[in-house]
């Protein structure tokens, strides 16, 4: 079978050198509960604004990533990454206070691991250090792609529920310690299958996710069996059970290694129906939970997979599809 | 990636897809426009006390559009809505609800293209739609109106 015109991207020098992230009340009370480096009593972190909490949010995970890692404000290179807001406000806003470069991105929620992807490329290209950031606010994505919080309105079985938080990482050339490296990136394509359900993103997206994680098997001779863990960004659990059958219609069985942050946000109970959404899902458990497996050697060898559905309310009204994109980064340990 | 068709594909996800139990829905819509319904005519009830009953039913209303307004503020009107479905949503209530979540929700951005610009954003179609039925009834009504 042919494959898109795509080549899978090596690293050499892009080294993980740490992560930080910052969730809000619900996601803190989810699965995750107390391993998030700061954790929001009230989702409106002080502010007056939904959208200046969520620039706060911003600000405090990247100051967060860059003390954890004890470099100052002068030894960073680049910032690049993104959220979901028109004109990807909290991120470029909160990008004001370095005097640094500075590159938006926007991907939807396959932004982190965009971001990730560019600052990986930039160490190549001889920066020493970069901060790739990505995240979502609950309350001003579902003003912007929905409806207004409190209105009354029935949420269909296949909805997701957008995740609060932000997770930063910082990339660097030069290490002193062993650390994960990223070591291997396949850029995805766009891909429409039709799907106009503007709740069910996960149907929309899961074709994608398929396609580059096939890409990437492909590119480096691999397979699910390669790896400790594969992680899907919020296809949520219909996403997820879709990609398995697809997966599976190319003869790749990975339902022992397959997770998906999104649906593995929240329990059941928190009623977020298919799970988490958002650009937060990949920053948040990337930064609070698979860097700490590769850390202490639990997971040797994953492949992260940030999948993202393109539409704007825009083109939903009129009446076009849901594109969808995904990007695979392999980090080892 | 074996090439599944877009039609395959959407018939597929379909099946697949969890479905909304209608009795389930149509259960609390019917339980909770029902409460709403009686607290109304509750209200109407109790006006009648010292009103005559046209003026008991219009503050009766009022009431339910003053209540929906408040709960609406203290967030609790959504988390009646996520399952009420139309049964929150049809009353008057809902309408109430409709005007007063944008009102809260746009306010940040100020009182002229915040809250004046969004008050309407999700009440508006209904008004725009509700009056363009009206008309095209009100022409049927005279053109046809003599023969019943």
């Amino acid at each position: 079978m042919k494959f898109y015109k795509s080549t899978t991207l090596t690293f050499k020098n892009a080294h993980v050198l740490g992560g930080y992230t910052v969730a809000g009340p619900k996601e803190n009370a989810g699965k995750y509960h107390g391993k998030f480096d700061l954790a929001l009593q009230n989702d409106m972190f002080g502010q007056k604004t939904f959208e200046r909490a969520e620039r706060k949010m911003f600000e405090h995970a990247m100051d967060g990533a860059l003390a954890k890692c004890n470099l100052g404000h002068d030894e960073l290179d680049l910032i690049c990454g993104g959220d979901l807001l028109n004109q990807i406000i909290s991120t470029s806003f909160s990008a004001k206070k370095y005097h640094c470069g500075f590159l938006g991105l926007y991907n939807a929620c396959a932004t982190f691991v965009e971001s990730l992807i560019v600052g990986a490329s930039m160490l190549n290209n001889g920066l020493n250090n970069v901060l790739c950031v990505a995240g979502s606010h609950f309350s001003t994505a579902e003003r912007q792609y929905r409806y207004p919080l409190e209105l009354g309105v029935l949420r269909s079985p296949v909805t997701q529920w957008t995740a609060t938080g932000v997770g930063a990482t910082v990339l660097a050339s030069q290490v002193h310690k062993p650390v994960p490296k990223v070591v291997s990136a396949t850029i995805g394509r766009v891909l429409d299958y039709g799907i106009l359900d503007l709740n069910n993103m996960g149907a929309a997206m899961a074709p994608s996710a398929c396609d580059t994680l096939l890409q990437h098997f492909s590119n480096t001779n691999t397979n699910p069996t390669h790896y400790d863990a594969i992680y899907t960004g919020d296809l949520g659990k219909l996403g997820k059970d879709i990609l398995l059958d697809l997966l599976l219609q190319d003869g790749f069985d990975a339902s022992k290694v397959l997770h998906d942050c999104g649906a593995s946000l929240f329990f059941e109970e928190q009623q977020t129906y298919q799970g988490a959404s958002g650009a937060a899902c990949t920053a948040l458990v990337f930064n609070c939970h698979l860097l700490h497996k590769l850390a202490v050697g639990k997971y040797k060898r994953i492949l992260l997979a940030g999948t993202g559905a393109l539409m704007s309310p825009t083109s939903s009204f009129q009446g076009d599809s849901i594109p969808a994109i995904t990007h695979v980064v392999e980090v080892q340990a | 990636m074996k090439r599944i068709s877009k039609d395959n594909y959407k018939s597929y996800v379909f099946q697949k897809m969890p479905k909304s139990s209608h009795f389930k829905n149509m259960f609390w819509a019917f339980v909770v426009g029902g409460t709403i319904c009686t607290i109304g005519q509750g209200f109407i009830e109790l006006y009648k006390i010292w009103f005559d009953v046209q003026m008991a039913t219009a503050l009766a209303s009022a009431s339910l559009v003053l209540l929906a307004g408040i709960l609406t503020g203290l967030g609790v009107y959504d988390n009646i809505g996520r399952f009420a479905g139309a049964g929150s949503t049809i009353p008057i209530t809902g309408f109430s609800n409709a005007i007063v979540s944008p009102a809260l929700e746009f306010r940040a951005e100020g009182y002229i293209y915040g809250l004046g610009a969004k008050l309407f954003q999700v009440a508006g179609p209904v008004i725009v739609n509700g009056v363009a039925v009206s008309v095209l009834v009100g022409v049927l009504y005279v053109i046809f109106g003599g023969l019943f």
